[in-house]
């Protein structure tokens, strides 16, 4: 825009271009990094030993409606605890954002480790911060052309990579991998990997902190999550700027009592902490939304403090409680009743996958005919025994009637139910009782005839005409 | 919202709506990024691509169909072709998705296999008797009901245990497959109102009812005796004869006579009088033209198992 007060109605992404820098928190960050590749790249490859079933450890097979984790099969009628996952991992984030802030987006998001990744490919093709300025000011030559495209070829590797893997994940890794390469994946597999290696392209490479300032709704709803006691990153204006402000260290001011007795405080406004933010803000500013708490700033810092002989900390974490001299409350009720919630969520959660029943026992009443009278007067209810075998082996069971004892259970020429692993059967049973005696509830016993699995039984309902139910 | 780095570059004072509310609370003015305005353009790509490939302009009469957009289906032993839609495909999936290749293949184990292995088998059965359901909502239900309870006087109860015509799978089966014809003379004209009076309480007797012995005494003589001549179908004990499809009439099972329906023993009676009098006369169509003999063999094994096949 010229001249006008109006300020403009878009305004270009400016490139940031950050710099390395060394210290624990970036030593914490690779060290995250790392595990979370290696368990992303590595774990579709990983086999397992089940008695039936699939050879790989995680697998989540849509099409045969089950999901493989290491030990664990879950059905489709146990995906609520997909739900419990899904409140945990909401709950575990509110909990650790209302006591560390934005922990997850400094260490764990997928976005800023891809992230992470495309810059270290980056800084190996084209130098550190400095090189690449000056690579970018260069017109199209040769050189530049190799290094960019080196760069983006790499990053291409990176994504597809990303993207094959994820549908690795769902079907037989290496099988996936050999129909892939020649042409024989089913469709989807190659619609994801294409999906996936775009956005991560895209994500990782060009729109960067784009994706957490603009689009990333974590971002924003995290901050309702902030309160004064909220571990954040931060600069000690006090400490920083002293009465006048910050001052280059020049001739008079190189001394921290030199400083002190100028009125000037410690920051030498290296601006070593701006050249490392990857979403390019001055953490001087103090707390801003775009601040997802990497803590490179505060390895800036350090590094500059341990040169000069000061203490560290001049930014750190802290709080803005602790900032204007009171004490952080950690235990306060937000945090104590997020992690009480988060408590009873995984245990819930553990409870019922611990207490799974290898065989799944369910009888549906027919409703078609309530009930029938039989020649000899006898009241007939028929009834769909459903049975699921969660065991890796075949089971071979036997249905009967535990209770009422006068009652007459007849399976037509059922005798026993061979029932192969994973599988799920359903037996049509009729139950028989005397109108004038009858039992308004039956309960339907099922025993594996060797006792490899618990017996289980189930109550469900009998119509005796004229009672009303 | 916070300020943009673009601002403090200036450190001009910040640009807002102008705006304020509850006196001090005001809204930034920032510039939207560029990629959002890149991002709409793409939408409307977007939508220009999509024009292209699916139903999209009226034109006319008619409408742009878009290239690629037809689909091919078999229903009713022919081929067609149309513009893309979801009923299209799901005629297509009823033939070619794994859930309908897996049924082919029960099918076909379940044309190959036996009665008796059907039924021992649980699996078979299970499949059997879900796909037969629908066969049986379509064909037998209008008469025999949803519940294949029947009528009484009209359909026979097809889930209780009691068969006119035999309650084995090879029994079903015909009946099924060649229909029946169930008929019963109506006695009406060749005896009085007293004997049909003492032939009823001896019907009634033979399933306990409490009547007048000397009544049901004068009645078995007309039942067992060539004056009735009932015994030719209903048998000397009056079980009945399964080749005449006679009904047993000592069980508690009535299925013409709506005895069950009368609390008095004077209208048991009377519901008895009116079959002897009017006789019997009702069809079961033969299936053998209609369905082919798997979707038999299917309804066979549903039927057998509704109440207690024998």
């Amino acid at each position: 825009m010229t001249g006008g007060s109006e300020p403009p109605l878009y305004a270009g992404r400016v490139p940031i271009h950050p710099r390395s820098v060394r210290g624990r928190f970036r030593r914490l960050k690779t060290g995250i990094l790392v595990l979370a590749y290696g368990v992303y790249f590595l774990l579709p490859w990983l086999r397992w030993d089940r008695p039936a079933g699939p050879d790989q450890a995680v697998l989540f097979d849509l099409p045969g409606r089950r999901f493989y984790v290491f030990g664990l099969v879950v059905h489709p009628e146990d995906i609520f605890w997909l739900a419990g996952l899904l409140v945990i991992a909401a709950l575990l984030l509110f909990f650790v954002t209302a006591l560390a802030g934005r922990v997850w987006c400094g260490y764990f998001c997928f976005q800023t480790l891809w992230t992470d990744v495309y810059q270290l490919i980056e800084r190996w093709v084209q130098g550190d911060r400095s090189a690449r300025l000056r690579l970018e000011a260069r017109s199209w030559d040769a050189e530049k052309l190799r290094k960019k495209g080196l760069t983006h070829l790499l990053w291409l590797a990176v994504a597809f990579a990303t993207g094959l893997t994820f549908t690795l994940y769902w079907a037989d890794a290496p099988q996936l991998v050999r129909d892939f390469l020649v042409g024989a994946a089913p469709f989807p597999a190659y619609a994801t990997t294409l999906f996936l290696t775009a956005t991560t392209y895209v994500f990782a490479g060009i729109a960067r902190e784009q994706v957490c300032t603009y689009m990333c709704p974590y971002a924003r709803f995290q901050g309702v999550m902030f309160d004064r006691d909220t571990l954040i990153v931060a600069y000690d204006r006090a400490r920083g700027e002293g009465p006048k402000g910050r001052h280059r260290p020049v001739r008079g001011l190189r001394t921290r009592a030199e400083r002190q007795a100028a009125g000037h405080g410690d920051c030498i406004d290296c601006g070593y902490c701006v050249q490392v933010c990857p979403t390019g803000i001055d953490i001087r500013d103090g707390l801003q939304y775009q601040c997802i708490t990497c803590a490179l700033c505060i390895d800036a810092c350090d590094t500059i403090m341990d040169r000069l002989g000061w203490p560290r900390g001049l930014i750190r974490y802290t709080s803005e409680s602790a900032l204007a001299g009171s004490r952080t409350r950690i235990l306060r009720p937000k945090v104590l009743g997020y992690g009480a919630a988060l408590m009873v969520a995984v245990a819930l959660l553990v409870w019922s996958v611990a207490a799974r029943a290898p065989l799944e026992l369910a009888v549906i009443q027919q409703r078609q005919p309530l009930y029938v009278t039989l020649s000899d007067g006898r009241i007939q209810n028929g009834y769909e025994v459903k049975l699921i075998n969660k065991t890796g082996q075949a089971l071979e069971l036997v249905v009967r009637l535990a209770a009422p004892p006068g009652a007459e259970l007849d399976l037509g020429r059922i005798r026993t139910v061979r029932l192969a692993p994973e599988r799920m059967v359903r037996v049509i049973a009729r139950v028989r009782q005397r109108p004038e005696r009858a039992a308004r509830r039956v309960r339907f016993r099922v025993e594996e005839r060797a006792g490899r699995v618990p017996a289980v039984e189930r109550e469900a309902p009998f119509f005796v005409p004229g009672t009303g139910g | 919202m916070s300020e943009t780095r673009a601002d403090r570059g200036r450190g001009a004072a910040v640009q807002t709506t102008g705006h304020a509310w509850d006196g001090d609370l005001q809204e930034f003015n920032n510039p939207l990024p560029r990629w959002w305005v890149w991002a709409f353009y793409a939408t409307v790509l977007f939508a220009v691509v999509y024009w292209l490939f699916y139903p999209a302009w009226p034109v006319g009469e008619g409408y742009t169909k878009g290239p690629l957009n037809s689909i091919t289906f078999e229903a009713d032993g022919k081929t067609w072709t149309t513009h893309w839609n979801t009923r299209a495909r799901l005629m297509r999936e009823l033939k070619e998705s794994p859930a309908a290749v897996r049924q082919r293949q029960y099918l076909e184990k379940v044309a190959a296999a036996g009665y008796d292995e059907i039924l021992a088998d649980p699996d078979m059965k299970g499949f059997a008797w879900s796909m037969a359901k629908g066969l049986f909502g379509d064909n037998c239900a209008p008469c025999h009901g949803s519940d294949g309870k029947g009528r009484i006087g009209l359909f026979p109860n097809l889930a209780d245990d009691a068969w006119l015509w035999g309650g084995t799978v090879e029994d079903i089966e015909t009946s099924i497959r060649e229909g029946r014809r169930g008929f019963m003379p109506a006695f009406g004209e060749a005896l009085g109102e007293a004997q049909l009076d003492d032939v009823a309480a001896f019907v009634l007797s033979l399933s306990g009812h409490e009547v007048d012995p000397a009544q049901a005494a004068r009645g078995a003589r007309i039942f067992r005796g060539d004056a009735g001549g009932c015994h030719y179908c209903h048998g000397m004990d009056g079980t009945g004869l399964k080749s005449q499809g006679a009904a047993n009439l000592t069980d508690r099972i009535w299925t013409v006579a709506k005895v069950p329906a009368s609390p008095s023993l004077e209208g048991k009676l009377e519901a008895v009088k009116r079959v002897v009098r009017e006789g019997i006369r009702r069809e079961m169509p033969a299936w053998k033209g209609r369905l082919d003999p798997v979707q038999i063999k299917l309804l066979t094994v549903y039927v057998h198992e509704l109440g207690g096949g024998q």
